[in-house]
């Protein structure tokens, strides 16, 4: 089953796929460009991973300081940053690299707390594709990576659709790219992850209680490049979905 | 949402919703001199911490802001977020995890946003605000602030906060509020919102430029130096002057 939440005709509304777009639980069938695309499911608390797969971890190791045998390195983002399937994202346009991250998000469907690793994949509701923007201009050294990096309005992306786990028989075999205009700019597989996502729901519930609607992106591989005002970016997972972007300027914001 | 306060509003353990009511009325069912009921948060927003905001904060780093791995002083300001999982009320009791001795307790005031702030001028900035309230902004004791571990400010009821938020016309300056923590009843730390980098309008306005802030959302203005620090079977009560007395017992971990 795959599901979205999308705005149409004045409302809110939770939809399935269908052959001609997709179908409003009220019965109506639309077009994909019919609709609002929201993220698809009312959001939690926003875990993301930072350097989850070996080869971004390489690609970034001369500014790092980490390796792969540390603590899972998350942080946390909140709702407000999100967006949904075929929305805009703003790129200030003093800066000189922004970059997207595809990646797996995992969604949590009931409480976790204290959850061993063999018994983690109960607690997963389903999955859905993330864009995790990044403009790095605005890196500082505290408390990284710091929100005005990584906590952005418009550039955290999430959709289309919140595919259920009994759908997706290896979360971690899954092709996983970028498309800018087109172009592939960033391949990976899911089986690269450093910590798998039993590991993620251990770890993370150890200390804290997850619960419905939280969500865990799960890294990037490598293959991050600057994108422009403009770009169509298209981030997509096997089975999971294809996730449209476009990057617009300063002025659709009234800045 | 629009979220419009004349007096304090505050959740009572077993009460339906949050209510309104006059600051004093709280203030005697909160009071700390005796028993009492145990509050809900008044808010369900996102909670952003900020941190280093006090002059005497950033000036106990010294020179290590220029050091690796800091490498600069910081420009923007410094946030994380606590997550849902970390806010509860006041009188609610917060567990000492297994692998630490003490928490550190940081003390600071949550201003609670009233309507949808986005990239807001400093000097309309405090007209998006619907009130005030006190946080304690708890952490396992870390020294780097590079990149913390989530783990260390993100355990289960790790944000305090309460009891009420005090309506914004009740709190004439959030720049000039004195701090004091007490630990079983004996005060051991003391500090001001006067003395902050960025005061609550400027932070505001700052934090507003990228990111949207929602009523019911709380932005902390930061702790100062020295936060002091509690350990298992201690009452830890902060006390912000016009805003409120915030107490939670620390105890042992059970199952953890």
């Amino acid at each position: 089953m795959k599901r979205a939440r999308v705005a149409y005709g004045g409302a809110i509304h939770a939809a399935t796929e269908h052959p001609a777009g997709l179908r409003l639980t009220d019965g109506r069938v639309l077009a994909e460009d019919a609709v609002v695309w929201l993220p698809p499911f009312e959001i939690g608390t926003v875990i993301a991973l930072g350097l989850n797969y070996a080869d971004h971890l390489k690609e970034l190791s001369k500014e790092l300081t980490v390796t792969s045998k540390d603590e899972p390195l998350a942080f946390l983002k909140s709702p407000g940053a999100l967006i949904g399937h075929r929305g805009q994202t703003r790129r200030p346009a003093d800066v000189k690299f922004m970059h997207y991250e595809c990646e797996l998000a995992v969604v949590i469907g009931r409480s976790a707390k204290n959850v061993k690793r063999e018994d983690a994949m109960q607690y997963v509701a389903g999955y859905t594709v993330a864009n995790d923007y990044a403009i790095r201009d605005y890196l500082e050294n505290y408390y990284r990576p710091n929100l005005r990096v990584k906590n952005r309005d418009t550039c955290t992306v999430l959709g289309p659709w919140l595919v259920a786990a009994a759908d997706v028989p290896n979360p971690h075999d899954l092709a996983l790219r970028t498309l800018v205009n087109g172009v592939v700019t960033q391949q990976g597989h899911t089986s690269n992850m450093i910590s798998d996502i039993p590991t993620l729901i251990e770890y993370l519930s150890s200390f804290m209680t997850l619960g419905a609607g939280d969500v865990i992106l799960t890294g990037t591989p490598d293959g991050v490049v600057n994108v422009n005002v403009g770009d169509e970016v298209v981030t997509e997972i096997d089975g999971i979905g294809r996730l449209v972007n476009t990057i617009v300027g300063d002025a659709a914001f009234g800045r | 949402m629009i979220f419009m306060l004349e007096q304090a509003l505050a959740h009572l353990q077993g009460e339906p919703l949050a209510t309104e009511a006059p600051v004093a009325h709280w203030q005697a069912l909160a009071s700390t001199d005796r028993q009492g009921p145990a509050f809900l948060p008044p808010t369900h927003g996102t909670v952003y911490g900020t941190l280093l905001n006090h002059r005497d904060a950033l000036a106990a780093l010294g020179d290590q802001v220029n050091a690796a791995p800091y490498k600069a002083p910081p420009q923007a300001p410094i946030l994380y977020i606590k997550p849902r999982n970390t806010v509860v009320g006041h009188r609610v009791p917060v567990v000492v995890p297994g692998d630490a001795t003490e928490l550190e307790i940081g003390a600071t005031l949550g201003i609670v946003i009233g309507r949808t702030a986005s990239h807001v001028a400093e000097a309309e900035a405090l007209a998006f605000v619907a009130g005030y309230t006190v946080v304690n902004d708890i952490s396992v004791p870390h020294a780097s602030v590079y990149r913390p571990s989530m783990r260390f400010k993100c355990h289960d009821g790790f944000c305090p906060m309460g009891p009420a938020i005090v309506a914004r016309s009740l709190v004439p300056d959030p720049d000039a509020l004195g701090i004091a923590v007490a630990i079983d009843g004996e005060t051991v730390h003391r500090s001001s919102t006067a003395g902050v980098i960025r005061p609550a309008a400027r932070l505001l306005a700052d934090v507003s430029e990228f990111m949207t802030l929602f009523p019911g959302d709380v932005l902390t203005i930061g702790v100062a130096a020295g936060a002091p620090r509690a350990r298992a079977g201690q009452t830890v009560t902060i006390t912000i002057h016009g805003v409120g007395q915030l107490e939670n017992t620390l105890v042992a971990g059970g199952l953890e």
